[in-house]
């Protein structure tokens, strides 16, 4: 138990940090595009957003920078993030609502698909080393080494407009109203296959090869051996002792990579207009719409806190050694 | 418990023992051979490439059953290789090139477990042989808990066991060993090198084999812990009734259990007899350097000596005998010819013991032209 509190201390320290630094960022930087942006929107922002945003960027002059500070804390542990000014009045938390569920759901399920998927070809090609099962490493690499965009493009041109088997933008039909109806739901997993399929075939390349490698190194170990030995069956010595050793370093990448969604997928969304985080970031550049990046920028870092949370809790479950350390 | 044993014998009967049967074990010195494994001429090599190291030449080796048999030699020359390639463990780029290694069960049958198909050979491993490993410090698989990695041994022989029943007779064997039984829920790493050790040796009775190999079961610990666990095998195998191939490159520790002592050298095995016959009348140069080479545990000291030069490159083998670079005793003809096992010249000696040099072996030597020598008084003692 004391190596859990340890690790929620660690956390809450940094989750402090992350906060402070996101806090800062724009106080340091040169210029002041925000009271561009307030005069420019003069009128269409409220009293109250205009004193929100004063404390989110400091740009109460009167007010001491620690005192800002506190505001600042006081309006994040509230959940306020501000108003965005692209989608006005709307605030920041709402669009971040919005958007995060399409990310999530669609580079989330993805990236499962890809770990999982990736995790027990390179079980079965490490377990098989030296067999035709190598030859598929090369053909997952070579995927993995074509850069995305490019990767997406082509899955774009050849499955969408070519052979018009999918749509080659959105995330659902826009004559449909978002319901849980299974006609809805049925058109959203038919807009985000071709998506989904890019990601996994450019990521799968290093989930089969991690596996492969760790396969190789645990197969080797006395405990597999002895697990020979005593005749187990094959599947119960593959699973049961060297995959199940093996997957320990996959499961903690696996935690970061999806820790990394949040802000990893930009350029899918963009090539796809997937209307997920990635896209509202990229429209937030855009627009100089500085609320919404600071508030999207937070989400990326609690997220990638939050699976690093997720990684740890994991490992120690699975690894008991770690829980022992002094 | 629902486990019996292969007598019907419910095993941690409350009464006798805690498994098996009793003391079974046959006399050292039985003019009657009831073999339980049986190693026929079995060779293994190195590399699959074009020149593969042989590794193993030809070695055999006889279990008599309730004997306990040293296995000693230097490092590296192919004890654990052997151990590995008699139950077919044998790691790539090991690979048995010939040869028989034979099991014969209680009730008489013999098979030869090199030609055993998949499902057969995991159906005899452990409950016919158990093997502890030379690295017990790695022999556990340091996240499952110590109990769980005893009980699924017996539970992939035995379906019908319940995990529950599995880790009461995994309790059994940890007290069998000396260790407390609420070790069963200890993961490895919070466990000592002594009682890793202690672990596996239970682990290995689990399913009452017939045959233990012990590879260096001892090596990693310090004297104290190896005296007790030496002992503390010797008197599970009077309980038991198993036999043992003990494998160590310490002879002065074998001297306190081994019923037969097997000398091995570059892959050969040189010589093979009686305990007391090898620590007292060794035949083999090499025996009796290596005798001379380790302190004994017990009796009178003896000088030290040591062997001088290094054990061979096995890839740089020629014909001839391995060992007359660093013998005293080397003539013309231990260049010429590989000496092979045979029944020593000395008169008197137990008929069931035998020998690999060209002192003992007119008759090869003469076979190549050379003049035979005399047998050296070192190498006769009565
Ligand atoms: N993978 C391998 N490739 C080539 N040669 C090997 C390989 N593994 C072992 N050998 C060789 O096989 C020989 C026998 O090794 P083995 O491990 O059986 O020795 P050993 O008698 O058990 O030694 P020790 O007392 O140190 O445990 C050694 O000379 C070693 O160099
Ligand atoms: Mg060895």
């Amino acid at each position: 138990m004391r190596f859990f509190l340890r690790r929620f201390m660690f956390y809450v320290i940094t989750f402090w940090a992350a906060v402070t630094i996101n806090f800062l960022i724009p106080r340091l930087l040169p210029g002041d595009p925000v009271s561009a942006l307030i005069a420019k929107n003069q009128g269409r922002i409220s009293p109250d957003a205009t004193e929100a945003l004063r404390a989110l960027f400091g740009l109460d002059q009167d007010v001491s920078l620690w005192q800002q500070y506190l505001d600042y804390w006081g309006l994040i542990l509230h959940g306020e993030l501000g108003i965005s000014f692209t989608y006005f009045p709307t605030p920041v938390t709402e669009v971040i609502q919005q958007a995060l569920p399409w990310t999530i759901g669609l580079v989330g399920i993805a990236t499962i698909i890809s770990f999982t998927i990736g995790t027990l070809i390179g079980t079965g090609i490490g377990w098989r080393r030296g067999t035709w099962a190598d030859s598929l490493l090369p053909i997952s690499t070579f995927f993995s080494s074509v850069p995305y965009f490019w990767l997406a493009l082509i899955a774009i041109s050849l499955f969408s407009v070519t052979l018009g088997w999918f749509p080659a933008s959105g995330s659902y039909d826009r004559s449909l109203i978002p319901t849980w109806s299974w006609e809805f739901v049925g058109s959203v997993i038919y807009y985000g296959f071709l998506p989904a399929m890019t990601i996994v075939i450019s990521s799968i390349a290093g989930w089969i090869l991690g596996m492969r490698n760790m396969m190789v190194t645990v197969s080797s170990e006395d405990y597999v051996t002895v697990a020979q030995a005593k005749g187990l069956s094959e599947r119960a010595v593959m699973f049961g002792y060297a995959a199940r050793n093996a997957v320990l370093p996959q499961v903690s990448s696996f935690a970061l990579s999806l820790g990394f969604i949040v802000g990893g997928t930009l350029v899918m969304e963009i090539v796809f207009s997937y209307q997920g985080i990635g896209y509202f970031l990229f429209t937030a550049v855009a627009a100089k719409d500085y609320p919404l990046m600071q508030g999207i920028f937070l989400v990326i870092t609690l997220a990638v806190l939050f699976a690093n949370i997720v990684a740890d809790f994991v490992y120690g479950v699975l690894d008991p050694r770690t829980r022992q350390e002094g | 418990m629902t486990i019996t044993s292969p007598f019907g014998q419910p095993f941690g009967d409350p009464l006798g023992l805690p498994l098996g049967q009793p003391d079974v074990r046959t006399p050292a010195l039985t003019p009657v051979s009831d073999p339980v494994l049986e190693i026929r001429n079995l060779s293994v090599d190195y590399g699959y490439d074009g020149d593969p190291v042989h590794v193993l030449r030809q070695v055999s080796l006889t279990l008599e059953r309730g004997e306990v048999l040293g296995l000693a030699g230097e490092s590296g020359c192919g004890k654990s290789t052997l151990a590995y390639a008699a139950t077919r463990l044998l790691p790539p780029p090991g690979l048995i090139t010939g040869g028989e290694v034979l099991f014969t069960d209680r009730d008489g049958t013999t098979t030869d477990i090199l030609r055993l198909n998949d499902a057969q050979l995991r159906a005899s491993r452990w409950q016919d042989l158990a093997i502890v490993f030379q690295g017990a410090m790695n022999s556990l698989n340091p996240v499952f808990r110590v109990g769980r990695q005893i009980a699924d041994g017996i539970r992939a022989h035995r379906p019908e066991v319940s995990q529950k029943e599995a880790l009461e007779r995994s309790a059994e064997l940890l007290e069998l060993v000396g260790i407390s039984p609420d070790r069963l829920r200890s993961y490895p790493h919070q466990l000592s090198g002594g009682m890793r050790q202690r672990v596996m040796i239970a682990m290995a009775l689990a399913l009452d084999p017939q045959v233990l190999i012990m590879d260096e079961p001892t090596t990693a610990l310090d004297v104290v812990m190896q005296r007790q666990i030496v002992e503390q095998i010797a008197d599970l195998r009077d309980r038991l009734g198993f036999s043992v191939i003990f494998i160590t490159h310490d002879v002065s520790l074998l001297i306190e259990i081994a019923d037969r002592i097997a000398i091995m050298y570059a892959g050969e095995i040189v010589e093979d007899a009686a305990a007391r016959d090898v620590y007292q009348r060794p035949r083999h140069p090499y025996s009796s350097a290596l005798l001379h080479s380790f302190p004994p545990l017990r009796g009178p000291r003896r000088e030290l000596t040591g062997i001088p030069g290094s054990p061979p490159d096995l890839s740089k083998l020629g014909g001839g005998c391995p060992f007359r670079d660093r013998c005293a005793f080397a003539f013309d003809a231990c260049s010429k010819v590989n000496p092979e096992l045979v029944f020593p010249d000395v008169p008197g000696d137990d008929p069931r013991r035998s020998v690999a040099c060209l002192r003992h072996d007119p008759a090869a030597v003469r076979a190549v032209g050379e003049q035979p020598l005399p047998v050296p008084p070192e190498l006769s003692a009565r």
